[in-house]
């Protein structure tokens, strides 16, 4: 299924769609107002932007840097190639500590890698701890959005899920009561947990830190409570310097839901006492990535999700029309360099309207990334034969201006003369919902050619 | 500088050429009232866009290439379409960089924005007493900046507007979002059809619910795209390419 097929899916309830729009143009809102609050706001994006490239250009030092730092500090540092690298890491320091309950907040990192099956499938229980990550590991769903994972379910379908999960009685959807047994049901998780494993949003080369930014305080929780923590980072969320963060800090959280800070923005250095902090660093992909010039700039992002609360695509189709760990308009430019054929729809799911890049916080040039995966698609993937043979068609007619004004004049006689059933029918997808433009008699050019003959 | 030396080559997109030659007439005519030296080179297709957007960026070369020798004696290239001149100036660089074409890249131009930055002028001395809701299309708007962006900060600015304002009984009407992509995306209306649809409808529907007469636009394909769903759903709003409101003097 491509993405117009499952967007279509998700138009059915009209309602929904309707309502999940403009919760997350609420979003977007929000970024706007708190953004511009800020004297040199755009000159901020310029600099996250800027650092974000150097970041690129010198991942090879920079990671190395971390790595000795973050060994001074007495954190163990694992390297991995990919996803089953990664996640026979986390399973190995799992074992070492013969532990059985993971408790996890918010890693885009550890789903792209599908950590969490992994575990399960070694006897290991693991907890997500953010509230909506929570919610959709209980429907057995992927999060649908990086920073609002269960923002496809309303506060009714979180109270069926309760009940069925948590045993909660019905509430019609009252959230306060039902962030109030998330918590309860959550504490219990925390307090028995072996590992807590957290993402990593910036990891600083010149100390060896790195932090991680929740509303919920879930990934502290988690961290103070367990004797052991694991903190899984892609390769390129190393930034040069402590200071850095002044730019980061700022730019995600505005960016993202229009806070100006999250809740939460937690260091973590070392390992406290008797206790043990692991870092996974991760590949998977990134450097193949970085290999592609037109896509390099991808990798500045910083996985704030403002592109999809702008993106008046995603807010229609859901995240999950995208099939993507990494929805909307970033995860169309990120996942064709994973897997080219199964994602090879995703760049087609945008009208190129540039709103993603406007909103980017470091600038990546999202909507100029998808017209040229376009053309890398076109080019090595099979494309169908219809639009394949319209394409090469047109370009032959309108390269010459004898064929187009023939077949110009066909069409507008065709338009004007062929019977309603003959233009509006299943070939023609614009005319479901929409009448074509109703002809007038001389094409401009026709007009003018008598004008021009009148004149003189 | 005098600008009555200077030779403007009309561009006319190939499905304005088709479908709606008013919009051509009404350009040639607002040009020719401004006293433009405005010639249209016969022969004209295309800009190549549609094959560009849907990956066919490769077969489009022919086209591009027209385009160029057909305008490469102009000192400008004017056009009534945004996303068009967007193209031209943005997606022409897998020709070979001969001065032709850089030149004409350098000194295309979408309609309003020659009127505003070229001729500067504002006042055209039109007049079209009706309540107007102004379409921003992306690609002129993001693309070629013809105004200020919602995500952007930064004072507010906008060339339509600011000829829109000074259209005598024009009413401009103000937006819920005032620069929300109507869906159309060249061949997206096709294959996206469902999202392409529902975003149009919610387009539609917020110029109605700001008390819309006229909806307007520099880039008819956004037009075209929303009049289709406006004529299928029978509403009351009526649909014109700004030249024609510019060019009224009823």
């Amino acid at each position: 299924m491509n993405h117009a097929k499952r967007a279509t899916e998700f138009n059915k309830d009209e309602a929904k769609v309707n309502w999940h729009d403009k919760a997350l143009w609420y979003v977007r809102e929000k970024r706007d107002k708190s953004a511009h609050n800020v004297h040199g706001w755009e000159y901020l994006r310029e600099l996250g932007s800027a650092l974000k490239a150097n970041v690129l250009s010198n991942l090879d030092t920079y990671l190395v840097q971390f790595e000795e730092n973050a060994k001074k500090n007495g954190v163990h540092v694992h390297w991995a190639a990919d996803a089953k690298e990664h996640n026979e890491i986390v399973l190995s320091i799992m074992n070492k500590h013969k532990a059985k309950k993971v408790v996890k907040s918010k890693s885009m990192l550890t789903e792209e890698c599908h950590l969490n099956p992994h575990l399960e499938k070694h006897g290991i229980e693991v907890i997500d701890t953010d509230l909506g990550e929570r919610i959709v590991q209980l429907a057995e769903e992927p999060p649908s959005h990086i920073v609002l994972p269960a923002i496809h379910k309303t506060k009714e379908d979180v109270d069926v899920l309760f009940q069925e999960h948590l045993g909660t009685i019905p509430s019609q959807g009252n959230p306060e009561y039902l962030v109030g047994e998330a918590r309860k049901h959550l504490r219990n998780k925390f307090l028995n947990a072996d590992v807590a494993i957290t993402g990593v949003n910036f990891a600083v080369a010149n100390t060896g830190g790195f932090v991680v930014c929740t509303n919920e305080g879930n990934a502290d929780m988690g961290v103070h409570l367990a004797k052991v923590h694991i903190a899984c980072m892609g390769i390129e969320k190393i930034i040069p310097r402590e200071e850095h963060l002044g730019v980061f800090l700022r730019l995600l959280a505005r960016s993202a839901t229009g806070q100006p800070i999250t809740t939460y923005s937690s260091h973590f250095n070392k390992p406290e006492e008797d206790k043990e902090m692991h870092i996974v660093i991760v590949d998977n992909g990134r450097t193949e990535q970085l290999s592609r010039e037109d896509f390099r700039a991808s990798l500045h992002c910083i996985r704030c999700g403002a592109c999809m609360n702008t993106c008046p695509i995603y807010r229609r189709s859901g995240g999950h029309s995208y099939d993507y760990t990494i929805p909307g308009p970033i995860g169309s430019i990120l996942s064709p360099g994973k897997d080219l054929k199964k994602h090879s729809s995703l760049p087609f799911a945008s009208t190129l309207c540039g709103s993603c890049s406007n909103v980017c916080p470091v600038k990546i040039n999202i909507h100029e990334q998808l017209y040229k995966w376009r053309q890398v698609i076109v080019k090595e993937e099979p494309q169908p034969v219809i639009k394949k043979t319209i394409m090469k068609t047109a370009g032959k007619v309108l390269a010459n201006p004898k064929l187009f004004e023939v077949a110009g004049k066909s069409a507008r006689f065709a338009l004007k003369h062929a019977p309603r059933f003959m233009v509006y029918n299943k070939l023609n997808a614009w005319g479901n919902a929409r009448d074509l433009p109703e002809v007038k008699g001389d094409s401009f050019e026709e007009w003018y050619k008598k004008r021009n003959k009148n004149n003189e | 500088m005098k600008k009555k030396n200077l030779k403007v080559g009309l561009f006319i997109p190939c499905y304005v050429n088709q479908l709606y030659p008013q919009v051509g007439i009404a350009t040639l005519e607002l040009l020719e009232k401004l006293g433009v030296d405005v010639h249209y080179p016969q022969g004209q297709t295309c800009c190549g866009q549609p094959l560009g957007n849907s990956g066919y960026e490769e077969d489009s070369k022919g086209i591009c290439q027209l385009f160029v020798e057909n305008f490469k004696a102009y000192d400008y290239i004017v056009g009534p379409s945004g996303s068009c001149i967007y193209h031209v100036k943005h997606h022409f660089d897998i020709l070979e960089q001969t001065e032709d074409v850089k030149r004409v890249r350098d000194n295309a131009y979408e309609l309003c924005e020659f009127i505003v930055k070229v001729l500067g002028k504002k006042d055209l001395g039109a007049s079209f007493p009706h309540k107007v809701g102004l379409h921003k299309s992306c690609h002129g708007l993001r693309g070629l900046k013809l105004g200020s962006c919602s995500e952007v900060k930064g004072e507010h600015y906008s060339t339509e507007e600011d000829l829109l304002n000074n259209v005598k009984g024009l009413q401009l009407m103000s937006l819920n979002r005032q620069d929300e992509c109507c869906g159309f995306g060249g061949t997206f209306s096709v294959f996206e059809e469902t999202i392409s649809v529902k975003m149009g409808k919610d387009r539609v529907n917020d110029h109605i619910a700001s008390d819309v007469e006229v909806l307007t636009g520099a880039d008819h394909s956004c037009l075209m795209h929303m009049e289709g769903l406006i004529n299928r759903n029978k509403q009351p709003l009526r649909v014109m390419h700004i030249a024609e409101i510019l060019n009224s003097t009823l």
